[in-house]
């Protein structure tokens, strides 16, 4: 009795570690031609449709000199004939207000009581100038304010009361910090103080004139010793744009306003001992005349047109014709089309060919394959959006400034974050793709429900087929809320205006935004998982 | 032809998803109108006509536009799931003449899209009328109200069912070309999304009215305009001319790569 020993393979066994499935998915990626032109179709879409809109989006200019050179500078900043002063941090601001002014040298303070602030709107139904109606706009302000010097765009610091907001305390166009609430009239003054020590200037307001509480402080580095201070009066345009059904906005009301403050127990001290006052605009009044002051006894009435404020990105007007970020990813959806057919297809072309049984025999672990295949196309995904955006963008933005256009200022961090957050977007809609077409099977399927989800919500937004509120809640709890991580620009609270998807403006925080697109990503590949688990390949 | 058309119609007929995408085409269309309609609210200032701009019309077939997708798809699916499966070869083993079998298949395709496009565009029209009167949108506040009685309203209902029904057949004609469901879907979607979206952001107003007339979706579904005709870039018949050109380009192409290359 002899017994056979059975045969035994001299060679080792084969690993069937994760790396070994990473392995095999890579490989099948990267061999498959149509994957790969199907990729770089996405790239090329991507950057090419935002550089086709960076080079033929805008008309024609003859004097164009955008450019951002620095502090205090007043530049033609695009071809529509407008142009619009860079502030201190080099964004586009409006300065324009009516001014009652002395140089002053030296540290001091100076104060005021506002016992009034009234105005005139364009009436709703003229939309035109000739027709106003009594009324404030919600930002007109009027107080205190030390500025660098005469010209748009100079530093400055100011303390005010603005008609709905109550006292703020303003600078840099962009800094603003809330004092005490309430409107003001001739039963409710507003005391308002504002004291240079240095470069460092103090806001103050009182309703009473004996307590007074601090608003804000603020650091105008490089102030010279003698700047101009006195009193302001500016009023924004009345801008109420809404947006209906059907695409298109229609504005109502909108055009220029004014407003009429008067102030009174005007004092200076500390260092500041005030000569006769003068007044004068800082800019120019949209409609020519309107503006001035008259002093009688200690009582100053000023009336004023204008703004200062940022202009933030998108804002129709003066600098309408700037280019954003925003614009040159447009083509970000066009990408996604065909990165997200691609991704799909890696599943569902294996369930077509019947790949995927060769593939659970190699690699029984079904959940291995899953999340080898999730890496590939996470990888590639990122890849893909990577290359597009920053081809759109870091191009786009030379070809805007080459063309003698005004591109929007945004730093390097901003620009590399949103860069980055493209191919991050690009990464989750490969994955939700990969896990939609592991439930589904079917790739057309696949691609039609992956598109309605991220690409529909976002073109409803951007199209504005929907009214602003509709499609903003769709970019809140759909994968679309990605789109989330393209938003550049901050919104200024103290600029009325349609704070729009279709102008960079996203509903959600872009960390928000990813996470959601991660959650429905996450559920999307728990439920495949469950169920590569549960069916028959 | 008609031993091809019964062919193909048993094909479409007889396939698992067919009935499901033609019932959620007009489901989710019909669904989208009445909710879009159902969301309208005049501003706090007034109902009229100047003060919301408002299109009942527009308003009332909001659908179509995620109604298209699915009306694009069953298209993608009954020329691309031969694709996938194979099953073209024995199609055209059968009806050798491949212009004949194409011409079939599309037309039975194009059959089935416009019966599912009436149920949308009647369901739709229903919702509307159900629902935007009460919103205000009536004759007195100076709208359209939104019935087919009027000429304006049946050129809205019936451009859509034409809308949907070319929708069908550049879907078609795409993914012939392509020969590959999912890239023929991602081809379409992507021809009907881009123009759109770079005319709505690009800030040059010619430029932009330019790509709107070319966009077949968007000029497409000027058939739908009922209030400030006089300011669309084209006539909405010119608009849905604009979307049939695409079709038949797409068709065109779809036939000249069926015929030039191997199946």
């Amino acid at each position: 009795m002899t017994t056979i020993a059975p045969y035994r393979s001299p060679a080792a066994p084969g690993k069937d570690g994760f790396t070994q499935a990473l392995r095999a998915e890579l490989t099948k990626f990267r061999t498959v031609r149509g994957w790969i032109i199907g990729a770089l179709v996405g790239v090329l879409a991507m950057a090419g449709v935002g550089l086709l809109a960076s080079a033929g989006g805008q008309s024609t200019c003859q004097s164009a000199s955008g450019n951002s050179n620095g502090q205090g500078s007043t530049s033609s900043g695009n071809c529509v004939g407008h142009s619009f002063a860079l502030g201190p941090d080099g964004g586009p601001v409006s300065d324009s207000f009516y001014f009652v002014r002395q140089p002053l040298a030296g540290d001091g303070s100076i104060t005021v009581r506002v016992t009034s602030l009234t105005g005139l709107l364009p009436s709703a139904n003229s939309g035109g100038q000739s027709d106003n109606v009594p009324g404030v706009e919600a930002w007109a302000k009027a107080g205190l304010i030390i500025k660098e010097n005469l010209s748009q765009g100079s530093a400055y610091a100011a303390i005010m009361v603005a008609a709905d907001h109550g006292a703020r305390m303003q600078w840099n166009y962009t800094g603003d910090t809330a004092g005490l609430p309430g409107t003001v009239g001739p039963a409710n003054p507003r005391w308002l103080r504002l004291t240079r020590s240095g470069d460092v200037i103090t806001g103050y307001d009182s309703a009473d004139g004996t307590t007074w509480s601090q608003v804000g402080t603020a650091t105008l580095a490089g102030l010279p010793s003698t700047a101009q201070v006195g009193l302001f009066a500016a009023s924004p345009d009345d801008d109420q744009t809404s947006q209906s059904f059907g695409g298109g906005t229609s504005t109502t009301g909108g055009g220029p306003t004014q407003d009429t403050a008067v102030f009174d127990r005007l004092s200076t001290s500390g260092g500041w001992r005030a000569g006769p006052w003068a007044g004068q605009y800082v800019g120019s009044p949209e409609i020519p005349g309107v503006g001035g002051y008259h002093q009688s006894g200690g009582q100053f009435t000023l009336t004023g047109q204008g703004d200062i404020a940022p202009i933030p990105a998108g804002h129709g007007g003066p600098a309408d014709a700037a280019a954003t970020v925003s614009d040159y990813l447009i083509g970000t959806f066009a990408g996604l089309l065909a990165i997200v057919v691609v991704a799909a297809l890696f599943v569902t072309a294996e369930y077509r060919r019947g790949l995927i049984r060769t593939t659970f025999a190699a690699t029984p672990s079904r959940g291995r394959v899953l999340a080898a295949k999730s890496v590939v196309v996470a990888v590639a995904g990122f890849i893909a959006g990577l290359l597009g955006a920053a081809i759109a963008v870091l191009p786009g933005e030379a070809i805007t400034r080459a063309r003698g256009y005004y591109a929007f200022p945004v730093s390097a961090a901003t620009e590399a974050r949103v860069i980055v957050g493209t191919a991050i977007l690009a990464a989750f809609a490969s994955v939700l793709a990969l896990a939609i077409g592991t439930i589904v099977r079917r790739s057309a399927a696949t691609v039609a429900t992956v598109i309605v989800v991220i690409v529909l919500p976002y073109f409803f937004a951007e199209a504005s087929v929907l009214p602003l509120s509709a499609g903003n809640w769709l970019l809140r709890i759909m994968p679309a809320a990605g789109f989330a991580l393209q938003q550049v620009y901050p919104e200024y609270h103290q600029v009325t205006m349609l704070y729009a998807p279709f102008s960079g403006y996203f509903p959600l925080a872009p960390w928000a935004g990813l996470a959601v697109l991660a959650a429905w990503t996450a559920a999307a590949l728990a439920l495949a998982a469950y169920l590569l688990r549960r069916r028959d390949a | 032809m008609s031993h091809a058309l019964h062919a193909e119609w048993t094909k479409l007929r007889t396939t698992a998803g067919t009935w499901w995408l033609l019932l959620a085409a007009a489901a989710l269309t019909i669904a989208v109108s009445a909710a879009a309609a159902g969301a309208f609210h005049c501003p706090p200032d007034g109902c009229t006509l100047r003060q919301t701009g408002a299109d009942p019309a527009k308003i009332g077939f909001t659908g179509v536009d995620l109604g298209q997708i699915v009306i694009a798809l069953l298209a993608v699916l009954a020329i691309g799931g031969e694709y996938g499966s194979g099953m073209i070869r024995l199609t055209l083993t059968a009806v050798p003449r491949r212009l004949t079998a194409f011409t079939a298949k599309a037309l039975v395709t194009a059959a089935a899209a416009l019966a599912a496009s009436v149920l949308a565009v009647a369901g739709s029209a229903l919702a509307g009328w159900l629902i935007l009167p009460a919103k205000g949108l009536i004759a007195a506040n100076g709208y359209l109200p939104l019935s087919l009685g009027n000429a304006a309203d049946l050129r809205a209902a019936g451009g859509t069912v034409l809308y949907l029904t070319l929708i069908a057949l550049l879907a078609f004609g795409v993914t012939t070309a392509v020969r590959d469901s999912a890239a023929g879907i991602g081809v379409v979607l992507g021809i009907l999304l881009l123009l759109p979206i770079i005319s709505a952001v690009i800030p040059d107003q010619a430029l932009s009215r330019h790509l709107e007339q070319l966009s077949p979706m968007t000029a497409g579904l000027y058939i739908q305009v009922t209030e400030g005709v006089r300011q669309l870039p084209l006539t909405p018949w010119q608009g849905l001319g604009v979307t049939a050109a695409w079709a038949a380009g797409a068709l065109i192409l779809g036939a000249t790569v069926l015929r030039l290359r191997d199946a």
